[in-house]
């Protein structure tokens, strides 16, 4: 692993995995609190659609894929405002048609060459530095906005009817909510691609939940989970040649398992 | 006469097209204790979310001590049905008592302040919760969670207090002291509550509204003959006939 580091593209991977851990830990929790894993889902592929956006009109992956998955997070927020737990018909629609226009947008891109599999199935042995400092960016706004509105953001996860007695504007902070998944959801495609992001979304917080005491512990110990899972899983993807975002998934999800079977033997 | 703490006029609710309360004249004085009771479906929910402002009416309109509901919330307490929270999420019994001094972007970055958690320490305290302050919700009983949640409307010293069916996981020993609690609120505070329990109705409300798409209203603590023709009782009552009716006319006659 040491010598590994003294590559430009390992130490990248290094960082863009630890930078996709906190975004994992803390939107991941108020995804999995709030139980809105199917719309992050519907997000996380919609996303698919702004990468063929991305290549259509030649911006970088960063700018091209988070504006569009915005655009799609907002729509989605749109329709399943009135029903936050069931809009299942809703979120199928919207996960598909993003797909397929991401699919169009790529045919309709003269001269495409790109690997497409790298963006299903991740590839973080090929950020770039500049993505680095997207993603440095990203983190921020979306750590300074959950501290913003923790209180808030708790109190709607928590009881969202109680919430909208004491004032807590949920409708706001719905789609503020789902704006931020867009934007994790655009970081860790980079890491294991968006069909696995859903993956390292829920599978830390899953288990930090029984493990916390509050909602920003919950935070804590997931992104600490996450950041754990991703660095076994590059170093094994190292050692035994294979793709590091399918590598880091299993590895999350071996952690899964022994969870679940450790709260059955207790 | 004095004004009416909570006056709802001429009101109509429908969903999906289906009339669910229609032409509402309901108007309560301040020190109410009212049960509101009906059958399922018959709208008792419904009206106490247009009470809270959480919906809106087609027709008609709600007042609060005066004014909108929306714009009176920070006085008024909310208990709601326990069934939608989730027991398994990592909150501490204070934290979850101080959500009853959120207000309207009050809390941003800054978190709760010394009042506030001395605030939730009282009414903890009142409420014999003290000593579970740490603990996490979902570790506690069904009656020592409905204190907590008692805990978390009152914090904020409402004026009206609002209950949707707060006995419903809490075993008959913790009801009757949840009742005794009530009655010592409602020296101070206007009690709503939606309700199935009869023994409520006979030992501690002072008023009763039926609600099955029309809302009446009655300045008695009983169950009376012409609620009963109305059919706006709950089911269960209707099938048991005159007993509860007897044995609440005989309290009276005392």
């Amino acid at each position: 692993m040491w010598e590994a580091l003294q590559f430009e593209f390992m130490q990248n991977a290094l960082m863009a995995g630890l930078l996709a851990s906190i975004a994992c830990g803390v939107i991941g929790t108020l995804v999995v609190v709030n139980r809105i894993v199917f719309i992050s889902g519907g997000i996380a592929h919609a996303a698919y659609g702004g990468i063929g956006f991305a290549f259509f009109f030649g911006l970088p992956y960063m700018i091209g894929t988070s504006l569009f998955s915005l655009l799609a997070a907002m729509l989605m927020a749109g329709l399943t405002l009135k029903n936050r737990h069931r809009s299942d018909t809703v979120i199928g629609v919207l996960w598909a048609v993003g797909m397929a226009s991401g699919v169009i947008f790529l045919d309709l891109t003269p001269g495409y060459n790109t690997d497409l599999m790298s963006y299903l199935f991740g590839s973080i042995l090929a950020v770039p530095g500049s993505d680095i400092w997207a993603m440095v960016i990203l983190n921020m706004a979306v750590l300074f906005i959950v501290a913003y509105f923790y209180y808030d953001l708790l109190a709607m996860s928590y009881d969202e009817e109680f919430a909208r007695v004491r004032g807590v504007p949920v409708k706001f902070l719905h789609f503020l909510l789902l704006g931020m998944i867009a934007l994790a959801v655009v970081m860790i495609i980079r890491v294991v691609g968006l069909i696995l992001v859903i993956a390292l979304m829920t599978i830390p917080p899953y288990i930090a939940e029984k493990y916390s005491t509050s909602l920003v512990r919950m935070m804590l110990i997931s992104t600490l989970l996450s950041a754990v899972f991703t660095i076994i899983g590059l170093w094994l993807s190292y050692v035994f040649n294979l793709t590091s975002g399918a590598t880091i998934i299993m590895v999350g999800g071996t952690a899964f398992f022994i969870s679940v079977l450790f709260d059955h033997l207790r | 006469m004095n004004k009416p703490i909570i006056e709802v006029s001429d009101l109509f609710f429908s969903f999906n097209g289906h009339p669910v309360l229609e032409a509402v004249n309901l108007s309560l004085a301040k020190g109410e204790f009212t049960a509101i009771i009906g059958p399922n479906g018959g709208g008792k929910t419904t009206l106490m979310k247009l009470i809270l402002g959480l919906i809106r009416p087609d027709r008609g309109k709600v007042r609060i001590m005066g004014g909108p509901p929306r714009e009176m919330l920070h006085r008024v307490g909310y208990v709601p049905q326990e069934v939608g929270i989730n027991k398994s999420f990592p909150i501490s019994v204070t934290d979850v008592v101080l959500m009853g001094k959120l207000r309207a972007g009050g809390k941003r970055f800054r978190g709760y302040s010394g009042n506030d958690r001395i605030a939730a320490q009282k009414t903890l305290e009142k409420l014999e919760m003290w000593k579970f302050r740490n603990r996490l919700i979902g570790e506690l009983s069904g009656g020592q969670r409905q204190r907590v949640y008692i805990a978390r409307a009152i914090v904020s010293e409402p004026e009206i207090l609002l209950l949707d069916e707060p006995t419903a996981s809490v075993d008959s020993k913790g009801q009757s002291e949840f009742y005794a609690l009530l009655r010592e609120l409602n020296k101070s505070t206007t009690i709503l509550m939606v309700s199935h329990d009869l023994m409520v109705i006979s030992t501690y409300v002072k008023s009763v509204t039926c609600v099955n798409r029309v809302v009446h209203h009655h300045d008695a603590a009983e169950i009376t003959d012409e609620m009963v023709d109305s059919h706006c009782c709950p089911v269960e009552l209707l099938t048991h006939g005159s007993v509860p009716h007897r044995v609440l006319k005989k309290h009276e006659d005392f």
